[in-house]
């Protein structure tokens, strides 16, 4: 009886900790893969941002994203972060940063080497400094390569929700 | 017919004017003038470009220590001045970070960090920030390449094709623009784009 309740418990840890360690999967695209990401046509509002694990800037005006992602569901806007990571390091970085962070806004990975064509194709006027961020609709787009504030961004997202 | 037709030049039109950002890129062009200036090296010493007499004109690179993109570059950096320091092309590294924002890229660890790497080339710190924003540096790494005797900008960009993944480098765009320039031929590159850090200052 003893046992077979040791049994019961082991198996209910194993089912929740399987649970609560989903696995997290970045997908890795190239440019012409994510330009649909880019481009989308419906009735949402994208906030695209450019960012890594490695950058600085990046990783602390990351809550601001998330915040947005979840304070703006309701409002039909979309948080896509776009990482920029180290196509080797996604494993040990960028997955347990992910975890570490809880992040809820998808991650992907973009893997292309074509720089000098994908970055003026995002935007003419990216240098291709990080952290940039990409707000878009299909009535307006507007790129930013700079750093945001949470009011800051909180501020260009409401342009887009009541122009 | 006519209708659809200036509807479309006017969606086409209002399209443009959505997608024009606000210019953030100031100060030089390709074609401009460069000014001279004075910064430290790490050994030290101050340095001016006036100071390569010999020199048919130079590779400015803006890095930094803590750059992970600085860093995948720094044996391509080291390979650019070991090719063309004697061909009469020196690099020269600028450091544009503020240690306030970013302590790793103090002076005092960019002298470790040159020591340890074996730096084959001046790397100077633009003390207070005043170079960078001439050239109107974004990140780093951002190259520039000038030539002498006008001082004049012939190239801004990336060090090649690649930046994460040196093995996967297609094109040379600063061995391309440089040999171009010693040949006495226009360079067939003058501007590319690469990802970068964004250069750290304080607020």
């Amino acid at each position: 009886m003893i046992r077979k309740s040791i049994f019961l418990l082991a198996l209910l840890v194993i089912t929740f900790s399987c649970k609560n360690e989903k696995t997290i999967e970045v997908i890795s695209l190239d440019y012409n893969q994510l330009k649909p990401y880019l481009e989308k046509t419906d009735d949402k509002t994208y906030v695209v941002n450019f960012w890594a694990t490695w950058c600085a800037p990046c990783v602390k005006e990351l809550p601001y994203f998330e915040i947005i992602n979840k304070a703006y569901a309701n409002q039909n806007v979309e948080v896509l972060l776009v990482s920029l990571d180290f196509p080797k390091q996604v494993d040990k970085k960028l997955i347990p940063f992910i975890k570490k962070r809880n992040l809820q806004s998808e991650v992907v990975l973009l893997d292309d080497t074509n720089e000098n064509v994908w970055i003026p194709a995002i935007n003419e006027n990216w240098s291709g400094a990080l952290p940039a961020t990409l707000i878009y609709n299909k009535n307006n787009r507007k790129f930013y390569e700079q750093s945001f504030t949470y009011e800051a961004l909180e501020n260009e997202l409401k342009t887009f929700l009541n122009p | 017919m006519k209708t659809i037709k200036s509807t479309l030049l006017l969606a086409v039109l209002a399209i443009t004017t959505l997608a024009f950002t606000v210019k953030t890129d100031k100060g030089y062009k390709v074609g401009d003038t460069i000014e001279d200036f004075s910064l430290k090296n790490v050994d030290g010493d101050k340095i001016s470009l006036k100071d390569y007499d010999d020199a048919k004109g130079f590779i400015i690179i803006f890095t930094c220590n803590t750059c992970p993109y600085s860093v995948a570059n720094e044996d391509r950096i080291i390979a650019l001045q070991d090719k063309y320091e004697e061909l009469g092309y020196p690099v020269i590294a600028i450091n544009p970070n503020d240690p306030k924002a970013q302590p790793g890229d103090s002076f005092e660890k960019m002298k470790v960090r040159a020591e340890e790497k074996g730096f084959n080339f001046p790397y100077l710190f633009d003390e207070g920030q005043k170079v960078y924003p001439k050239f109107g540096a974004s990140k780093t790494p951002h190259v520039y390449i000038v030539s002498k005797p006008e001082m004049k900008v012939e190239y801004i960009g990336a060090i090649d094709d690649s930046s994460r993944d040196a093995s996967a480098v297609k094109v040379k765009y600063v061995e391309t623009v440089v040999d171009e320039l010693l040949a006495g031929k226009t360079p067939s590159i003058t501007e590319t784009r690469a990802i970068g850090c964004s250069i750290k200052t304080v607020k």
